[in-house]
Protein backbone atom coordinates (compact mmCIF):
# COMPACT_ATOMS: atom_id res chain seq x y z
CA UNK A 1 0.00 0.00 0.00
CA UNK A 2 2.85 2.68 1.27
CA UNK A 3 4.80 2.26 -2.39
CA UNK A 4 1.54 2.93 -4.31
CA UNK A 5 0.71 6.12 -2.15
CA UNK A 6 4.33 7.26 -2.40
CA UNK A 7 3.72 6.48 -6.31
CA UNK A 8 0.88 8.89 -6.36
CA UNK A 9 2.56 12.00 -4.90
CA UNK A 10 5.07 11.79 -6.81
CA UNK A 11 3.67 11.30 -10.21
CA UNK A 12 1.17 14.54 -8.93
CA UNK A 13 3.70 16.43 -7.85
CA UNK A 14 5.80 15.74 -11.27
CA UNK A 15 3.07 16.65 -13.73
CA UNK A 16 1.48 19.07 -11.62
CA UNK A 17 5.01 20.80 -11.61
CA UNK A 18 5.35 20.07 -15.41
CA UNK A 19 2.00 21.74 -15.96
CA UNK A 20 3.12 25.31 -14.35
CA UNK A 21 6.44 25.23 -16.50
CA UNK A 22 4.51 25.25 -19.70
CA UNK A 23 1.46 27.55 -18.10
CA UNK A 24 2.95 29.94 -15.41
CA UNK A 25 3.42 33.49 -16.82
CA UNK A 26 6.93 34.21 -15.08
CA UNK A 27 9.48 32.69 -16.95
CA UNK A 28 12.10 32.50 -13.65
CA UNK A 29 8.81 30.82 -11.66
CA UNK A 30 8.91 28.31 -15.00
CA UNK A 31 12.40 27.91 -14.08
CA UNK A 32 11.18 27.05 -10.20
CA UNK A 33 8.63 24.70 -11.00
CA UNK A 34 11.00 22.41 -13.81
CA UNK A 35 13.34 21.68 -10.34
CA UNK A 36 10.28 20.40 -8.34
CA UNK A 37 9.39 18.31 -11.73
CA UNK A 38 12.59 17.13 -11.67
CA UNK A 39 12.78 16.08 -7.72
CA UNK A 40 9.23 14.13 -8.81
CA UNK A 41 10.72 12.35 -11.58
CA UNK A 42 13.89 11.68 -9.41
CA UNK A 43 11.88 9.99 -6.59
CA UNK A 44 10.16 7.83 -9.49
CA UNK A 45 13.19 6.78 -10.28
CA UNK A 46 13.75 5.70 -6.37
CA UNK A 47 10.53 3.46 -6.88
CA UNK A 48 11.53 1.67 -9.42
CA UNK A 49 14.90 0.64 -7.70
CA UNK A 50 17.27 2.35 -9.71
CA UNK A 51 18.91 4.77 -7.07
CA UNK A 52 21.97 5.29 -9.02
CA UNK A 53 19.69 7.09 -12.06
CA UNK A 54 17.92 9.29 -9.17
CA UNK A 55 21.18 10.31 -7.79
CA UNK A 56 22.66 11.38 -11.08
CA UNK A 57 19.14 12.83 -11.68
CA UNK A 58 19.22 15.19 -9.08
CA UNK A 59 23.05 16.23 -9.75
CA UNK A 60 22.58 16.71 -13.19
CA UNK A 61 19.18 17.95 -13.97
CA UNK A 62 18.81 19.94 -10.49
CA UNK A 63 22.77 20.82 -9.86
CA UNK A 64 23.14 21.54 -13.53
CA UNK A 65 20.37 21.95 -16.08
CA UNK A 66 18.18 23.78 -13.78
CA UNK A 67 20.82 26.23 -12.58
CA UNK A 68 22.19 26.97 -16.02
CA UNK A 69 18.56 27.90 -16.99
CA UNK A 70 18.06 29.87 -14.46
CA UNK A 71 21.53 32.14 -15.62
CA UNK A 72 20.35 32.35 -18.96
CA UNK A 73 16.59 33.93 -17.60
CA UNK A 74 19.27 36.05 -15.26
CA UNK A 75 21.08 37.02 -18.44
CA UNK A 76 18.30 37.78 -20.73
CA UNK A 77 16.32 39.49 -17.55
CA UNK A 78 14.12 42.06 -20.07
CA UNK A 79 12.41 39.28 -21.58
CA UNK A 80 11.37 37.15 -17.96
CA UNK A 81 9.46 40.13 -16.99
CA UNK A 82 5.46 39.46 -15.83
CA UNK A 83 3.78 41.73 -18.57
CA UNK A 84 4.97 39.74 -22.03
CA UNK A 85 2.82 37.91 -23.39
CA UNK A 86 4.56 34.05 -23.33
CA UNK A 87 2.37 31.82 -25.25
CA UNK A 88 2.04 32.68 -28.73
CA UNK A 89 -1.31 32.38 -31.21
CA UNK A 90 -1.42 29.33 -31.95
CA UNK A 91 -1.57 27.92 -28.08
CA UNK A 92 -5.26 26.59 -28.52
CA UNK A 93 -3.75 23.99 -31.69
CA UNK A 94 -1.03 23.00 -29.37
CA UNK A 95 -2.81 22.12 -26.22
CA UNK A 96 -5.40 20.37 -28.97
CA UNK A 97 -2.52 18.50 -30.01
CA UNK A 98 -0.66 17.71 -26.93
CA UNK A 99 -4.10 16.28 -25.88
CA UNK A 100 -4.74 14.32 -28.58
CA UNK A 101 -1.11 12.62 -28.66
CA UNK A 102 -1.55 11.70 -24.73
CA UNK A 103 -4.80 9.79 -25.63
CA UNK A 104 -3.03 7.96 -28.25
CA UNK A 105 -0.24 6.92 -26.23
CA UNK A 106 -2.45 6.49 -23.55
CA UNK A 107 -4.58 3.78 -26.00
CA UNK A 108 -0.92 2.33 -26.84
CA UNK A 109 -0.15 1.70 -23.24
CA UNK A 110 -2.78 0.04 -22.34
CA UNK A 111 -3.55 -2.21 -25.75
CA UNK A 112 -0.09 -3.65 -25.87
CA UNK A 113 0.78 -6.48 -23.57
CA UNK A 114 3.73 -6.09 -22.00
CA UNK A 115 6.02 -9.00 -21.11
CA UNK A 116 6.40 -8.51 -17.41
CA UNK A 117 8.80 -10.75 -15.93
CA UNK A 118 8.67 -11.31 -11.91
CA UNK A 119 12.53 -11.54 -11.78
CA UNK A 120 13.92 -9.37 -8.96
CA UNK A 121 16.14 -6.96 -9.62
CA UNK A 122 19.82 -7.62 -8.46
CA UNK A 123 21.61 -6.63 -4.92
CA UNK A 124 24.71 -4.42 -6.40
CA UNK A 125 23.02 -2.80 -9.04
CA UNK A 126 25.18 0.03 -9.38
CA UNK A 127 28.21 -2.24 -9.53
CA UNK A 128 27.01 -3.98 -12.20
CA UNK A 129 26.42 -0.84 -14.22
CA UNK A 130 30.01 0.48 -13.76
CA UNK A 131 31.11 -2.87 -14.85
CA UNK A 132 29.13 -3.08 -18.03
CA UNK A 133 29.77 0.72 -18.61
CA UNK A 134 33.53 0.05 -19.04
CA UNK A 135 32.86 -3.78 -20.79
CA UNK A 136 30.13 -3.72 -22.73
CA UNK A 137 29.14 -0.54 -23.25
CA UNK A 138 33.22 0.94 -23.38
CA UNK A 139 32.96 2.17 -26.94
CA UNK A 140 29.61 4.06 -26.55
CA UNK A 141 30.88 5.14 -23.10
CA UNK A 142 34.25 6.82 -24.95
CA UNK A 143 32.02 8.11 -27.78
CA UNK A 144 29.87 10.13 -25.21
CA UNK A 145 33.11 11.74 -23.56
CA UNK A 146 33.78 12.98 -27.02
CA UNK A 147 30.22 14.71 -27.40
CA UNK A 148 30.36 16.09 -24.03
CA UNK A 149 34.08 17.72 -25.01
CA UNK A 150 32.56 18.91 -28.38
CA UNK A 151 29.85 20.45 -26.61
CA UNK A 152 32.19 22.40 -24.17
CA UNK A 153 34.21 23.34 -26.98
CA UNK A 154 30.92 24.41 -28.96
CA UNK A 155 29.33 26.60 -26.48
CA UNK A 156 32.55 28.78 -25.48
CA UNK A 157 33.19 29.58 -29.11
CA UNK A 158 29.46 30.25 -29.58
CA UNK A 159 28.90 32.04 -26.55
CA UNK A 160 32.01 34.30 -25.92
CA UNK A 161 32.21 37.99 -26.86
CA UNK A 162 33.21 39.01 -30.09
CA UNK A 163 36.18 41.74 -30.38
CA UNK B 1 0.32 -5.41 -4.58
CA UNK B 2 2.88 -3.86 -6.80
CA UNK B 3 2.91 -0.98 -9.07
CA UNK B 4 2.17 -2.25 -12.40
CA UNK B 5 4.16 -1.13 -15.30
CA UNK B 6 1.13 0.94 -17.02
CA UNK B 7 0.85 3.36 -14.46
CA UNK B 8 4.59 4.27 -15.16
CA UNK B 9 3.99 4.73 -18.70
CA UNK B 10 0.77 6.95 -18.60
CA UNK B 11 2.99 9.42 -15.81
CA UNK B 12 6.15 9.26 -18.76
CA UNK B 13 2.95 9.75 -21.66
CA UNK B 14 1.63 12.67 -19.58
CA UNK B 15 5.10 14.29 -18.96
CA UNK B 16 5.86 14.16 -22.19
CA UNK B 17 2.61 15.53 -23.72
CA UNK B 18 2.65 18.51 -21.52
CA UNK B 19 6.51 19.11 -22.50
CA UNK B 20 5.21 19.36 -26.11
CA UNK B 21 2.45 22.00 -25.35
CA UNK B 22 5.47 23.84 -23.79
CA UNK B 23 7.32 23.80 -27.11
CA UNK B 24 4.63 24.18 -29.27
CA UNK B 25 3.25 26.89 -27.23
CA UNK B 26 5.85 29.09 -25.65
CA UNK B 27 7.42 32.32 -27.42
CA UNK B 28 10.21 32.38 -25.09
CA UNK B 29 13.26 30.53 -26.25
CA UNK B 30 13.89 29.21 -23.01
CA UNK B 31 10.70 28.37 -22.37
CA UNK B 32 10.62 26.02 -25.15
CA UNK B 33 14.30 24.52 -23.90
CA UNK B 34 12.34 23.61 -20.79
CA UNK B 35 9.89 22.13 -22.76
CA UNK B 36 12.33 19.68 -24.41
CA UNK B 37 14.01 18.80 -20.92
CA UNK B 38 10.63 17.74 -20.09
CA UNK B 39 10.41 15.60 -23.00
CA UNK B 40 14.15 14.26 -22.55
CA UNK B 41 12.54 12.92 -18.86
CA UNK B 42 9.14 11.65 -19.94
CA UNK B 43 11.68 9.02 -22.61
CA UNK B 44 13.57 8.11 -19.43
CA UNK B 45 11.13 7.62 -17.12
CA UNK B 46 9.91 5.04 -19.62
CA UNK B 47 13.46 3.61 -20.12
CA UNK B 48 13.94 2.99 -16.46
CA UNK B 49 10.16 1.30 -15.75
CA UNK B 50 10.93 -0.99 -19.32
CA UNK B 51 14.27 -1.74 -17.55
CA UNK B 52 12.73 -2.44 -14.22
CA UNK B 53 9.76 -4.67 -15.74
CA UNK B 54 11.21 -6.04 -19.01
CA UNK B 55 14.67 -7.50 -18.20
CA UNK B 56 15.81 -6.05 -14.46
CA UNK B 57 19.39 -8.39 -14.64
CA UNK B 58 20.56 -7.16 -17.42
CA UNK B 59 21.64 -3.05 -17.08
CA UNK B 60 21.21 -1.98 -21.19
CA UNK B 61 18.17 0.27 -19.89
CA UNK B 62 20.35 2.06 -17.05
CA UNK B 63 23.07 2.28 -19.51
CA UNK B 64 20.74 3.97 -22.10
CA UNK B 65 19.24 6.73 -19.72
CA UNK B 66 22.84 7.38 -18.75
CA UNK B 67 23.54 8.47 -22.41
CA UNK B 68 19.91 10.36 -22.36
CA UNK B 69 21.55 13.01 -19.52
CA UNK B 70 24.77 13.26 -21.34
CA UNK B 71 23.06 13.88 -24.52
CA UNK B 72 20.68 16.41 -22.90
CA UNK B 73 23.75 18.05 -20.68
CA UNK B 74 25.84 18.72 -24.08
CA UNK B 75 22.10 19.82 -25.56
CA UNK B 76 20.99 22.45 -22.71
CA UNK B 77 24.40 24.16 -22.71
CA UNK B 78 24.91 24.50 -26.71
CA UNK B 79 21.19 25.59 -26.54
CA UNK B 80 21.89 28.17 -23.84
CA UNK B 81 25.08 29.61 -25.55
CA UNK B 82 23.15 30.27 -28.96
CA UNK B 83 20.17 31.95 -26.89
CA UNK B 84 22.97 33.97 -24.99
CA UNK B 85 24.37 34.80 -28.62
CA UNK B 86 20.92 35.69 -30.21
CA UNK B 87 19.93 37.52 -27.59
CA UNK B 88 23.68 40.07 -27.43
CA UNK B 89 23.03 40.42 -31.12
CA UNK B 90 19.35 40.59 -31.23
CA UNK B 91 18.50 41.95 -28.26
CA UNK B 92 15.51 39.77 -28.02
CA UNK B 93 14.69 35.97 -27.52
CA UNK B 94 11.04 35.90 -28.50
CA UNK B 95 11.10 33.40 -31.75
CA UNK B 96 8.49 34.98 -33.67
CA UNK B 97 11.17 38.11 -33.72
CA UNK B 98 14.42 35.80 -34.69
CA UNK B 99 13.53 35.88 -38.44
CA UNK B 100 16.72 36.93 -40.14
CA UNK B 101 16.59 33.67 -42.95
CA UNK B 102 13.34 34.87 -43.45
CA UNK B 103 14.15 38.56 -44.96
Amino acid sequence: MVPIIIFGLSALITLGAALAVVTNKNILHSAFYLVLAFAGVASLYVLLEAPFIAVVQVLIYIGAIAILIVFAIMLTRRIGSDDLIQRNAQWIWAAMGAAGLFLVLGWIVYSVNWPVVTQIVPEDTITILGQELLSTYVIPFEVASVLLLAALVGSIIIGRERE
Amino acid sequence: MTIPINWYLLVAAGLFSIGLYGVLSRRNAIGILMGIELMLNAVNINLIAFWRYLDPVRMTGQVFAIFVFTVAAAEVAVGLALVIAIYRNRDTIVIEEIDLLKE
